[in-house]
């Protein structure tokens, strides 16, 4: 543990003052930075500064800062969530960077996700993809007991893999179209998976692809940058998954 | 005033059914004609709103997030209990009744608790229906562990991931419904003032953080469903934006304050390392299973290295002073005695805020693998944050606040003394008495949003005209125009100071004066010191930029402003009980071997605070605790 050690950076970050600003960049310089500082924090204390000498502070989206809300949502040095392995923005620590590095920052950019200010996006977009079927139609109350259905404990960690995504955006980030493929298809195949997903597996991948499109997501040429980027590690196969479950329903 | 909860009577196993029984029905043709608003779409919230549009009300739902499923109920991680007694090992919905009204210190109601028990089981049908992914054993049935000391493995999990797995399962449901169109959603709206007619509750405030625009909406109905407060002690494992605001401006329009003085501090949190930093990362307690907690024995010892320190210069000191429960004792004990060890200079790491969390014994008798299997996310979570490696050396670990038994009071049908205003989940005060068992809080929020509100609001609709008040009412624009006015107060100070720097210093208070050990010395310091720190922030904070954008520091400023006034109610409270119960710790009210000691004949009641004006005194409200289920008895994990 070594407290005294502080860092100094270079902070090159996407300043925009709203959706119709140009928006540039303007660099800044993060002091008295430990190697425990998040990267957040170490954003906060910056924004601290600012805020000291009468400046507008950078503005970003984040909340739980634990990697499960899915709200940070920032491109470190050209990679979504900085890039290093199954961690978002606010689970990274200065640690990974040394004394007078130059770091940038930038938003999500993605056709589907409108600027709103500085680093924050409007990616009202992906609830958009849920709202068209992700979900099974079943009412409060009324259902059977919980056991009446059995499903093997391989299936149910299947489902669970696909269902760890936090609807953060970063696989859009990332893909050179801003597809919204390994968002789409996490939730296709979880519940195409579960046997409670299935009686509407058909109607359901068709009407969350056409939502996908209508929002202006990019189609998919396989660059897999996508599964790079995510947080989550949600794997490709989920792709997979939802394209045959595609074929599929065109032929039900 | 003495409250009446409105329980029903009779015996405790037919309650809720009877009750159901008795609440009048709105008709389904006239259920398209109420509007209702629910503020917060957590568990809780958007249970609630996806179960309402669904039977056919019109549903306006608000959170301050971008996307429902942000709520702070995703980083839950441990699970949900039920009382299913699928394992056979004689759980029972009384059980968990028992249990729930034990754990809680006998603070809580028992005609509410039964119906949270009994609820349960709906509950995991209900989420599994959703697809929900719940851990399975091989041949497909759902499996259970048991958590926070039952004796019956009763709590159902999704990996470390039960939250998020259940809110998901919410969120799908309400998206289900604004599809439909009975759920309008408004995202990134914070509520900022409740709206009363005439004695009842008939819509909100909120501001839109994009644009910075006010809006009045009007409703028939008016539900909270905001979460929890415990960011009053800066510290604490909530979200960045969970804030007692919501509740808070009920509050001061007139909706009684219960029990703020009940909150929880959780053991095994990651440390805080440094002063920049608010947000602590939990850590399941599981961890405590095969840990043992101790710190150096002697103040010479604490730079070295764990390893350089002899075993007899250590100091296991739950196992000395718990030798039945030792690393296993009560959340509050063990926290208590992390800060006793602390301040008696004896801490650890940063600042000396924190204590020893050993696996080296459970590694040599189980081996590394076998710690890995049970807790290897843990161990990589741990690493993540302090770069340091758990199976080679201690981890540090210190209490920090999580969970508020408080909130604001409800009748048994979750509506506040406010006719019109609803409140659930961790928001309002009901089943948790004054202390939370774990993996109770997920599933008391589903319980109040999918099988608690549905019934009981009709109740009250079907005595209201649908749509009798408009937004364009007198009581709207003076809403409007008082928040108006506190935006333009907080930007015109232009102080020297920055809301975070006065958020921490309240929280310091907090933390120190009114957290794990309170007494009647620290608690009327801190009664003192909080309205001089509300002074300086009203006279010297800085907050920049204006209403109409998206500005976080006037977001935080709001929420610090109602903390700064939320808090001094919250030490006053601790004042007036004059006991030891649950979560709240008044060191003058102890046994000799440091348990609490509470004081039924003149405590077994739930007090609920009306507020009169900053400057003037709140007035306290009592409602009696009757207790002809479960007998009270003293609690002893010794
Ligand atoms: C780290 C952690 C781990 C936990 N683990 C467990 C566990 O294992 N088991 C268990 O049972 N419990 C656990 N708990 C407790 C449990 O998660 C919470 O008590 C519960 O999820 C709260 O749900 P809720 O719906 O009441 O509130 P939340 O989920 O916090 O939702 C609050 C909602 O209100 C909205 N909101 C708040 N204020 C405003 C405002 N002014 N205007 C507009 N919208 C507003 C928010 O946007 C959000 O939608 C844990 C808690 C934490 C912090
Ligand atoms: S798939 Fe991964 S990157 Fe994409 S939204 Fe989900 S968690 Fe984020
Ligand atoms: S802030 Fe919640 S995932 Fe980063």
């Amino acid at each position: 543990m070594s407290d005294h050690k502080t860092m100094t950076l270079t902070l090159i970050v996407w300043r925009q003052k709203g959706p119709s600003d140009p928006g540039k960049f303007e660099t800044y310089a993060a002091k008295n930075i430990t190697e425990h500082h998040s990267f957040l924090e170490m954003l906060d204390c910056v924004n601290e500064d600012m805020i000291l000498e009468g400046k507008e502070p950078i503005v970003f989206d984040h909340d739980c800062r634990e990697g499960i809300c899915g709200m940070c949502s920032q491109v470190v040095n050209g990679l979504p969530h900085g890039g290093q392995d199954r961690t978002t923005v606010c689970q990274l620590h200065m640690r990974k960077f040394k004394d007078g590095d130059t770091i940038y920052i930038e938003p999500w950019r993605a056709r589907a996700f409108p600027i709103i200010k500085d680093l924050v996006v409007d990616r009202a977009a992906l609830d958009t993809i849920i709202q068209a079927g992700g979900y099974t139609s079943c009412h409060t109350g009324g259902v059977p007991d919980a056991n009446s259905i059995l499903i093997p404990k391989p299936i149910a960690e299947e489902a669970t893999d696909a269902a760890e995504c936090i609807g953060c955006g970063a696989c859009v980030a990332g893909c050179p179209n801003g597809a919204a493929m390994l968002f789409t298809g996490a939730k296709v195949s979880q519940l195409a998976i579960l046997p409670q997903g299935k009686a509407e597996a058909a109607a359901r991948v068709t009407a969350m692809t056409t939502a996908m499109t209508e929002c202006g997501f990019g189609n998919c040429t396989n660059h897999y940058e996508c599964q790079a980027s995510c947080p989550k590690g949600i794997n490709v196969k989920f792709i997979a998954r939802m394209n045959r479950e595609f074929l599929k329903a065109q032929f039900a | 005033m003495i409250l009446d909860g409105k329980c029903p009577t009779g015996p405790i196993e037919k309650s809720w059914d009877k009750h159901c029984f008795d609440l009048k029905l709105v008709n389904p043709s006239n259920k398209r004609k109420y509007n209702i608003i629910m503020v917060g779409t957590g568990l809780a919230g958007g249970a609630a709103a996806a179960s309402l549009g669904e039977l056919g009300y019109n549903v306006q739902a608000f959170c301050y997030q971008d996307s429902p499923r942000r709520a702070h109920s995703i980083a839950a991680q441990g699970g949900i209990n039920a009382a299913k007694n699928y394992p056979s090992d004689g759980d029972s919905i009384l059980r968990l009744m028992y249990d729930t009204i034990k754990g809680g210190d006998f603070r809580a109601r028992e005609a509410d608790v039964w119906r949270l028990s009994q609820v349960s089981n709906n509950i995991i049908d209900q989420c599994v229906a959703q697809g929900v992914p719940f851990a399975r054993d091989y041949a497909g049935y759902l499996d259970n562990r048991s958590f926070g000391g039952a004796q019956v493995s009763r709590t159902f999990y999704s990996r470390g991931l039960t939250g998020q797995q259940l809110l998901l399962g919410a969120y799908s449901a309400l998206s289900r419904q604004i599809k439909a169109g009975t759920v309008q959603m408004y995202t990134r709206r914070e509520m900022l003032d409740l709206v009363v007619v005439d004695g009842v509750a008939r819509g909100i405030t909120v501001r839109n953080l994009i644009t910075g625009e006010i809006e009045s909406h009007a409703a028939d109905a008016v539900c909270l469903a905001t979460g929890g407060y415990v960011n009053v002690f800066y510290l604490s494992t909530n979200a960045k934006g969970c804030s007692v605001t919501a509740n808070w401006k009920a509050a001061k329009k007139g909706a009684f304050f219960a029990n703020p003085c009940y909150t929880q501090i959780h053991p095994t949190c990651i440390p805080q390392a440094g002063e920049y930093q608010s947000k602590l990362t939990l850590m399941s307690e599981s961890l405590r299973n095969d840990g043992r907690i101790w710190v150096p024995k002697k103040k010479e010892d604490i730079g070295k290295l764990p390893a350089q320190i002899a075993e007899a210069d250590r100091d296991y000191y739950l196992e000395r002073k718990y030798p039945s429960y030792g690393n296993l004792a009560p959340r509050d004990i063990a926290s208590r005695s992390a800060k006793e060890a602390c301040d008696a200079g004896l801490g650890v790491g940063p600042g000396g805020r924190g204590v020893y969390l050993d696996f080296a014994d459970s590694i040599k008798r189980l081996s590394e693998d076998t710690i890995r299997e049970r807790y290897g996310n843990l161990f990589e979570m741990y690493e993540k944050i302090t770069d340091e490696n758990g199976y080679k050396r201690p981890m540090r670990i210190y209490p920090a606040p999580h969970y508020c038994m408080g909130g604001l009071w409800v009748d048994y049908n979750l509506m506040s003394n406010i006719p019109g205003l609803f409140v659930l989940g961790e928001a309002n005060f009901s089943v948790h008495g004054a202390n939370r068992l774990g993996a109770s809080a997920l599933m008391q929020g589903l319980s109040d949003g999918y099988f608690v509100i549905p019934y009981t609001i009709g109740g009250y609709l079907v005595t209201v005209k649908p749509g009798a008040v408009k937004a364009d009412h007198a009581e709207f624009k003076k809403s409007v125009e008082d928040v108006n006015a506190s935006t333009k107060k907080l930007l015109s100070i232009k102080g020297k100071r920055t809301v975070t720097e006065f958020h921490r210093e309240l929280g310091k208070v907090m933390w120190n004066d009114v957290g794990m050990a309170r007494s009647k010395e620290s608690l009327t310091d801190a009664i003192k010191k909080i309205p001089k720190i509300r002074e300086e922030f009203w006279n010297n904070v800085k907050v920049g930029g204006t209403g109409a954008e998206l500005n976080q520091q006037l977001e935080n400023a709001g929420r610090v402003a109602d903390f700064l006034e939320f808090g001094e109610l919250l030490a006053r409270d601790a004042l007036h009980r004059e006991e030891s119960c649950g979560g709240h710790f008044r060191v003058e009210h102890q046994l000799p071997d440091g348990e609490a000691m509470r004081n039924d004949a003149d405590f077994s009641y739930v007090g609920a605070w009306e507020f009169k004006g900053n400057d003037k005194e709140p007035e306290l409200h009592k409602e009696p605790l009757k207790f002809e289920t479960i007998h009270l008895a003293v609690r002893s994990y010794k």
